[in-house]
């Protein structure tokens, strides 16, 4: 990663140029101490540029006014750090609900007395339009979010999300805390990606303390991470077809993400794989009877899943509802440099694992599978291809799993240290940023869930869709409010 | 499709008969909820789910408790989607100050009589994110809470256990001085 000079804002006006041109994409923008910071990958460029923008007065040039991707990622960081973004549009609050008992607790903090003002949705104008207020709690098992649609009858005009409602505030508890306590929190940024997150964690700290660990750890996080992907995506295939009603194959592919869970809670102990990764390795080996455990699973996916397939493929009805549903424009994904499930369901090819490959990806075999139509059925179509490759995956990792040992011991390198990392998640790409004090503690730890660039894109696709498709477009996208409001 | 339908016909249930075949103790525990289901309630509890600020994680687990294999309606135990339409609200994840609100008028919302279950180590106590200034603290510091579900996040057998806890009356003697109050707080 290349730091470049903080005085002037040059630097960081040229980048929002870049990004504002497509020249460059924006992996994330946060603040640490008196700085702004963003992080921005480029085509033809192997490592990720960092540019930080000096607050003087608190103050930075807007990046969001250019390029929209970074609006929310910006109006986070003023509510964290009391900055002020120049030139921004939208300069109302994100995260912060006006129900802290401080203001900007990551900056100059200070008491909050005034009480929660409303938050001022962006309206929508004409003839018949009325609103519908949904959440923050809905109707099924699911995150707390609110939805406010513009609609005219059933044609939504304009949908707005407000998140923040899960904001717990992991940045400032990371603030000081050890590594050990940093990875227990990274656990739980969002449950469903606790093996990617804790990956992402535990390269960062093993950069910015220069450790290298044991292979073998290396093969294992991959192991559990394609397990998770696994799961998730059996369990996401199911659900989005439920929100067409078709309860069969709900039931189906939840049977088998109920084997996956089992076969990851015997085979390392924890049926979400929670804790089971740590700075320096991985927390347990697995045994001669886990291997057996994921191998019978994965033998187990490998017969079922294919007559779920044919059953997806094969069911009109339930086609009618997927196929050209909630289409995310190419461009547009493009322009937010939208990763995942998402942003390969529109024609994008960006992968962490392919194209800032991490050991073990760069020694295995896999594609990342993408299609164009970017509609709900394309986002069923990239999940099933991905059950397949992680599927693929977890058999070469089975089979070449390297001997040794699987943790390294890891302590302060007596002098501060940084470093970032990026990591593949079911979701999309995490990234995390950390810097650590020569102590060993964490001095500033950023967390970027993918959601970040799939939630704006959701209201773009939802718009002109009837009310009715929205529950099913939203779980094609299944974005994560945890990681989001961190 | 047929085909996916005539298996399901020729094969047997999933669902085990004895909830999970390498668990004897879920098995007659099975057995349990479904007699304490009908004992004080009717064969019926309606519950509704409310994240209150968790991770996502223990909602991984409620969602396979809907699984064939544990198949939680046989018991007479259903997720519905208003408060409005439930006997206990299953409260997941530390309360953030952001959705306190949303807790208490969900809370307010259910009709007496109501219990709460806070399900998971942050729901106890705000867990991993005590002490945060985003946090308003554990379930029981916005809502009376009946029963706390250990584990994080509890799997589907802990939350099972924690239902029938509940049923049976014993989690908390708070549970029958409140079903006595009836009128408290009820939507």
């Amino acid at each position: 990663m290349t730091t470049l000079d903080t005085i002037g804002h040059g630097p960081w006006r040229e980048a929002t140029r870049r990004l504002a041109a497509g020249e460059a994409r924006l992996v994330s923008l946060w603040g640490d101490g008196d700085k702004a910071r963003m992080a921005l990958s480029s085509a033809g460029r192997a490592d990720l540029e960092r540019v930080d923008a000096l607050c003087v007065d608190g103050a930075f040039p807007s990046v969001g006014a250019a390029h929209p991707p970074a609006i929310r990622l910006e109006r986070a960081l003023c509510d964290l750090y009391g900055f002020t973004a120049v030139g921004a549009r939208d300069k109302r609050p994100w995260l912060d609900h006006g129900r802290w008992p401080i203001r900007h607790p990551l900056g100059a903090r200070e008491a909050n007395a005034a009480a929660a003002a409303p938050y001022a949705f962006l309206s929508a104008e004409g003839a018949g339009l009325h609103q519908i207020p949904v959440g923050p709690v809905h109707a099924g098992i699911i995150e707390p979010g609110h939805f406010r649609f513009h609609a005219a009858g059933e044609t939504i005009a304009r949908l707005e999300e407000r998140l923040g409602y899960v904001h717990k505030g992991v940045d400032a508890l990371m603030s000081g805390a050890d590594l050990t306590r940093g990875a227990e929190l990274a656990a739980r940024v969002s449950g469903d990606s606790t093996v990617a997150y804790q990956i992402a964690f535990a390269r960062a700290a093993e950069g910015a303390l220069g450790v290298a660990i044991p292979p073998r750890a290396h093969w294992l996080r991959a192991l559990m991470a394609e397990w998770e992907r696994l799961a998730n995506h059996l369990g996401d295939i199911g659900a989005i077809c439920n929100d067409a009603s078709f309860a069969l194959m709900h039931a189906h592919c939840g049977i088998l993400r109920e084997r996956a869970l089992r076969a990851a809670g015997q085979a390392f102990g924890h049926r979400l794989m929670m804790d089971r990764i740590a700075p320096g390795g991985v927390a347990a080996d697995l045994d001669a009877a886990g291997r057996q455990a994921l191998r019978d699973g994965a033998a187990l996916v490998r017969d079922r899943f294919p007559r779920l397939v044919e059953l997806y493929d094969n069911t009109t009805s339930l086609q009618d509802r997927t196929v050209g549903a909630g289409v995310l424009d190419g461009e547009l994904a493009r322009r937010f440099g939208c990763g995942g499930v998402i942003g390969r369901a529109s024609g994008s090819a960006f992968d962490a694992r392919r194209d800032f490959p991490y050991p073990p990806y760069d020694e295995l075999t896999f594609d990342a599978p993408s299609l164009s139509e970017g509609d709900v059925n394309a986002r069923v179509w990239v999940r099933i291809r991905e059950v397949e490759e992680s599927l693929r995956l977890i058999t070469q990792i089975l089979d070449r799993l390297p001997a040794g040992p699987v943790r390294v011991e890891i302590g302060p390198s007596g002098a501060p240290g940084e470093a970032h990392a990026l990591v593949e998640g079911f979701r999309g790409d995490i990234f995390v940023s950390l810097r650590l004090s020569a102590d060993g503690r964490i001095a500033r730890c950023h967390l970027r869930d993918p959601s970040w660039f799939q939630w704006p894109l959701l209201e773009a696709a939802i718009e002109g869709a009837i009310v009715a498709d929205f529950p099913i477009c939203n779980k094609s996208f299944n974005c994560s409010y945890s990681g989001h409001d961190l | 499709m047929r085909r996916v339908l005539f298996e399901g016909l020729i094969h047997s249930p999933l669902t085990e008969s004895a909830p999970d075949a390498d668990d004897p103790e879920l098995a007659a525990l099975a057995q349990q909820v479904e007699r304490a289901a009908a004992a004080n309630l009717g064969r019926s509890l309606s519950i509704r789910h409310v994240d209150a600020g968790s991770c996502n994680g223990c909602e991984l687990e409620i969602h396979a408790l809907g699984a064939a294999f544990y198949d939680l309606e046989r018991f007479g135990l259903r997720f519905v989607a208003s408060p409005r339409h439930a006997d206990v609200l299953l409260v997941t994840g530390p309360v953030t100050r952001n959705m306190r609100e949303a807790l208490e008028r969900a809370y307010a919302a259910t009709p007496a009589p109501k219990w709460v279950i806070a399900s998971g180590a942050c729901a106890k106590d705000g867990g991993a994110f005590a002490g945060s200034y985003a946090i308003a603290g554990g379930v029981g510091d916005v809502v009376p809470v009946d029963l706390h579900i250990p584990g994080c996040p509890p799997n589907p057998a802990a939350l099972l256990k924690g239902l029938l806890a509940l049923m049976r009356g014993k989690a908390n003697p708070s549970v029958s001085a409140q079903r006595g109050r009836g009128k408290a707080s009820g939507g």
